[in-house]
């Protein structure tokens, strides 16, 4: 790291969490300043977390006020106050602490050259949680304009352990090509304790929760200090919250903490953690980041990790000291996920980790920038292009997308260019755009960001009090009377008013939410391992009695298919007829998977039912035997079908409510203001609708269109598996249910029959339910 | 188109959101808020300025499916006042071949101006056969009235679908009908300004038309007026 400092090279440092490397990416810039003590910005500190750079801020100040350095360490997140962020800006500490979206925000004063003209350092912390996203676009891109301001800024980078260095390296260059970047790998130290925990000498069948191990869990929570306990998704949180506590003997302080609580609640579980007044914490990914609070000394992963890199993180949180084992438990819920925890574990022990989607940069991240940058200054087009291309996410960007973009800043884009009067951006007599009325500034700065979140609903009791926030899209699959579980109380819904769910405690058991957001999907590289497994039998001796019999029986019944061979089942069972491919492509993938092979069904006269998948397998069935498995998956299921699918769901309209706000194209929902007598907003559903009829080669179109790919739908990995599927498929006619299928067969009933009715049904189905209800018969007439 | 009567008149409700009058071959629609977007466009939001053209590309298609000689708008026809000065290409063109093949009211509404209007006549209300057509339902109101006003719309939520459409809303002597416009939002058939401008009539119900039946939403009972 030193090394790199003197030689003023660009730096990724990798190390695990709890080698301080922090601080280390600090001790240059004090020692810079100690040699050459100077004001004015000197090195800017970004995180993805606002708690953490509050957090980095304490763990800095004490040590420099020991060394008796006179040195201005400062926060500025969203939660600064105006007077503060004002000051900062005329009088700019040493060290200043921020966020992507606050840096963006800063490079929009028409101030900023002056103020990062001596910017030394910048460096990126936690890097591997979002440099791939569109955060990450966002600060790559601010990063060239930074480097434009001050030439001699040198960047470093500190990420846990990732799969693929050189992509984060090229990600942090100046050229977009990595090799300036100087890759330090901080020292690994002991080697992680991981074991698999399976309670009863045996792996269940189905399920992918871990709750049966409750029990077992709960005695490693007694014989440790301080247990985390990661779930997969928050209602698993809560069920497993719900399951400690009542085998809860001792009377543990046991807490739980997710992304769904109110921010009092999780704050409360933190400093519990933070004052060892905690054994153990159920959480969710909202810990899988940055600040440390306690003496962890052991993490459980309840259900699979889903992907290496990811558990490695996790274990990270345990043991902050390099000498000793951070000790780790992975409690598998069915035998295809204790393959997975097995092959997460060789991984690790072989440092082979996850790759990370990358995707190039995004459109929408780009218009807000460029909107910033012209909210500075006015700009030369020219140079603004060469700037964005040194963006290593926009490095390949073509000129006419970016002179469309600028087209779309300034007059939305259209073909029909009707807003010429109306323009926010105007192109000066020298060439250079500039914002064309000071309003236009101040609306970026309220609109810019680039988390846009969900429709939330506040989850309230009737006296107001907050216990936190659900999707809208959740709330909407609940009814009065309905109970679940949240904050570690049941609770019974007793109606939706605005934006709140007015809910009540109560004694009834919960019944489990249907909801299952947005989940993490089995990583490809995971995939390919238990692939290995299957076909693999040398390896069957190290799995536990059941599994290995399991796969033993698997292969006398039907086949293990060869790593890239598609197995597809079909049998017959209790009167339907099934179909079960076992393609390993992740939940996401397998559910748009779903969708598209019943509509297939639909049209082939298959007469289908539902489907069910897995990060596994997908199984679907009908009325009808599927006698030719092959035409379902053909390849051209994704020009027709799937382009449908996406273009009629909610998935695109989604998409594009994101990067309308993103965009700018439509101003933000700030929270607090609501809808009264007067409809007074419009909704990105109906731009949509008119912008998809009119114009739909529209740019704002075009951006939602890849993020629904890539993110909702999992397409390249679609695409990959129908590619494939005809020359590799391996189909086993059977006469009834296969071992293999069992996990998947037992999920039918358990998950909601995804087959939907059209609309016009729906809306029927229930006005005729309420005509049944209310029907009045006359009264039967006395003998 | 599904049958419906009101006030011994029997009317024609359209999916799309307008109501035909057979025995007066006459389309009333509301809420058409044409060029809001390009009103929008002003303020640095530039949404797709296409709205108005695809409304009336709605209402062509509903006029030649229904044959209908008159058109009749229930108010808040432009979003803003300039907005019929703003009108310009394809929308302009389509609205001159409608009013040249029709007979074209504007009822005014809160969002307009008198003398506004590119084409047509202009008026405040309108009492025809005995039926008064207003842009805000009057809660004092005792003779049949149909208006608009409220851009209502029904969310039914099913088997963890959420479905919300645009809905007429019926109540005591009065109809209601949803927004017109391509662009314009919603306000639920249920909140209370619906109710009080029905006059807090307890049969109340939202109604949707689909192609071949009218499906009928109690509004259910009437809420205690919270205070603000």
């Amino acid at each position: 790291m030193v090394a790199a400092a003197q030689a003023g090279e660009d730096a990724l440092l990798i190390a695990s969490t709890g080698a301080g490397k922090t601080l280390a990416g600090f001790l240059a810039s004090i020692a810079d300043l100690v040699t050459h003590p100077r004001d004015g910005l000197h090195t800017l500190y970004i995180s993805p977390l606002k708690a953490l750079t509050v957090d980095i801020q304490r763990n800095l100040v004490q040590p420099l006020e020991e060394m008796g350095l006179d040195l201005r360490v400062e926060t500025r997140t969203g939660d600064t106050p105006s007077n503060r962020k004002q000051r900062q800006r005329v009088r700019p500490p040493h060290f200043l602490l921020t966020t992507p979206e606050s840096l963006s925000l800063l490079l929009s004063h028409e101030d900023s050259p002056m103020l990062f003209a001596g910017l030394h350092s910048v460096i990126i912390d936690e890097v591997h949680a979002f440099a791939s996203g569109k955060r990450g676009d966002l600060l790559s891109l601010c990063l060239a304009r930074l480097q434009g301001l001050a030439p001699g800024l040198r960047r470093v980078a500190l990420s846990a352990t990732v799969g693929e260095p050189d992509r984060y390296r090229r990600w942090l260059s100046r050229d977009g090509d990595g090799r300036d970047v100087r890759l330090v790998q901080g020292d690994p130290g002991a080697p992680p304790d991981i074991a698999i925990l399976t309670p009863l000498g045996r792996v269940p069948w189905g399920g992918h929760s871990g709750r049966y191990a409750a029990a077992q869990v709960y005695d490693e929570i007694r014989k440790h200090r301080l247990t985390l306990v990661f779930c997969n998704t928050r209602s698993l949180a809560e069920l497993i919250l719900q399951d400690l506590w009542a085998v809860n003997e001792d009377n543990l302080p046991i807490g739980i903490h997710h992304g769904s609580l109110a921010v009092e609640v999780r704050r409360k579980a933190e400093s519990a953690i933070a004052e060892g007044r905690l054994r153990a914490l159920v959480c969710t990914a909202s810990l899988d980041l940055g600040v440390d609070w306690g003496d962890v000394d052991l993490v459980i992963q309840m259900g699979a990790p889903k992907g290496a890199s990811r558990l490695v993180q996790r274990i990270g949180r345990a043991n902050h000291r390099l000498d000793e084992s951070s000790k780790a438990l992975v409690v598998p819920g069915n035998r295809f996920e204790y393959l997975e925890a097995r092959a997460a574990l060789d991984a690790i022990d072989e440092g082979q980790l996850d790759h990370e989607l990358w995707r190039p940069g995004a459109l929408d991240v780009l218009a807000q920038h460029i909107m910033a940058v012209a909210c500075a200054a006015p700009f030369e087009p020219d140079a603004q292009f060469a700037e964005t291309r040194r963006a290593a996410p926009y490095a390949d960007l073509p000129r006419s997308e970016f002179d469309g973009l600028i087209d779309y800043i300034a007059n939305g884009g259209y073909a029909l260019s009707r807003y010429d009067r109306y323009q926010r951006l105007r192109r000066l007599p020298d060439g250079r755009w500039t914002v064309s009325h000071p309003r236009f500034i101040q609306q970026h700065r309220l609109n810019a960001g680039i988390i846009v979140e969900a429709p939330m609903l506040d989850v309230r009791f009737q006296n107001r009090r907050s216990l936190g926030r659900v999707e809208e899209y959740f709330a909407s699959t609940l009814s009065v009377g309905d109970t679940f579980r949240f904050s570690g109380l049941a609770l019974e819904v007793l109606g939706i008013r605005e934006m709140d769910l007015i809910v009540r405690a109560t004694t009834k058991s919960a019944r489990i939410p249907a909801y299952m957001g947005a989940r993490l999907a089995l990583t490809t590289d995971l995939a390919d391992r238990v692939r290995g497994f299957l076909h693999d039998r040398d390896q069957w001796p190290r799995f536990p009695p059941d599994v290995a019999e399991w796969l033993d029986v698997q292969s006398l019944r039907s086949a293990l298919p060869a790593p890239e061979q598609l197995l597809v089942e079909t049998f017959p069972h209790e009167g339907l007829h099934y179909m079960v491919a076992y393609s390993f492509e992740g939940w996401n993938a397998h559910q748009s998977l779903g969708m598209l092979v019943t509509k297939r069904m639909e049209t082939e006269g298959l007469q289908p039912v539902g489907f069910v998948a897995n990060d596994y397998a997908i199984g679907v069935y009908g009325l009808k035997p599927i006698t030719d498995p092959a035409r379902l998956f053909s390849p051209d299921i994704l020009e027709s079908e799937l382009v449908e699918w996406v273009r009629s769901s909610h998935l695109l309209k989604r998409a594009f409510r994101e990067v309308a706000v993103i965009g700018g194209l439509v101003e933000r929902q700030h929270p607090g203001k609501r809808k009264s007598g007067k409809q007074v907003t419009f909704s990105t559903d109906l731009i949509y609708d008119v912008l998809q009829k009119y114009e739909p080669d529209h740019l704002l179109l075009r951006a939602a269109w890849e993020d629904a790919r890539t993110r909702l739908v999992d397409v390249a990995r679609l695409g990959d598996l129908l590619q494939r599927a005809g020359a590799t498929m391996l189909h086993q006619v059977l006469d009834r249910v296969s071992p293999l299928a069992v996990p998947l067969m037992v999920m039918i009933g358990r998950e909601q029959v995804a087959q939907r009715g059209s609309e016009d049904e729906l809306l029927a189905e229930e006005a005729s339910l309420i005509a049944l209800a209310m029907r009045v018969d006359d009264p039967p007439q006395s003998a | 188109m599904v049958p419906y009567l009101f006030d011994r008149h029997e009317f024609h409700l359209c999916a799309e959101g307008a109501l035909y009058w057979p025995a007066r071959r006459a389309l009333l629609i509301a809420d058409l808020h044409l060029e809001k977007a390009s009103f929008f466009a002003r303020f640095g939001q530039h949404l797709p300025p296409y709205d108005s053209l695809a409304t009336l590309d709605a209402l062509t298609r509903l006029v030649e499916r229904t044959g209908a000689q008159a058109i009749w708008c229930l108010g808040d026809s432009f979003h803003d006042a300039g907005g019929g000065t703003r009108l310009s290409g394809a929308a302009f063109d389509a609205l001159q071949s409608l009013s040249a093949r029709t007979d074209w009211l504007w009822i005014t509404g809160n969002h307009d101006v008198d003398g506004s209007f590119p084409v047509g006549r202009v008026m405040r209300e309108a009492d025809v056969d005995g039926v008064l057509l207003r842009h805000e339902a009057s809660p004092h109101e005792t003779r049949p009235e149909i208006s608009g006003h409220f851009h209502p719309k029904w969310t039914v939520r099913r088997r963890g679908v959420r479905v919300s459409r645009r809905c007429f809303v019926r109540g005591g002597n009065k109809l209601i009908l949803p927004a017109f416009g391509a662009l314009t939002g919603g306000l639920d058939a249920g909140h209370e300004a619906v109710r009080a401008a029905l006059g807090r009539d307890e049969d109340a119900a939202a109604l949707i038309p689909t192609h071949d039946q009218i499906l009928h939403f109690p509004l259910g009972e009437i809420p205690q007026r919270r205070r603000a």
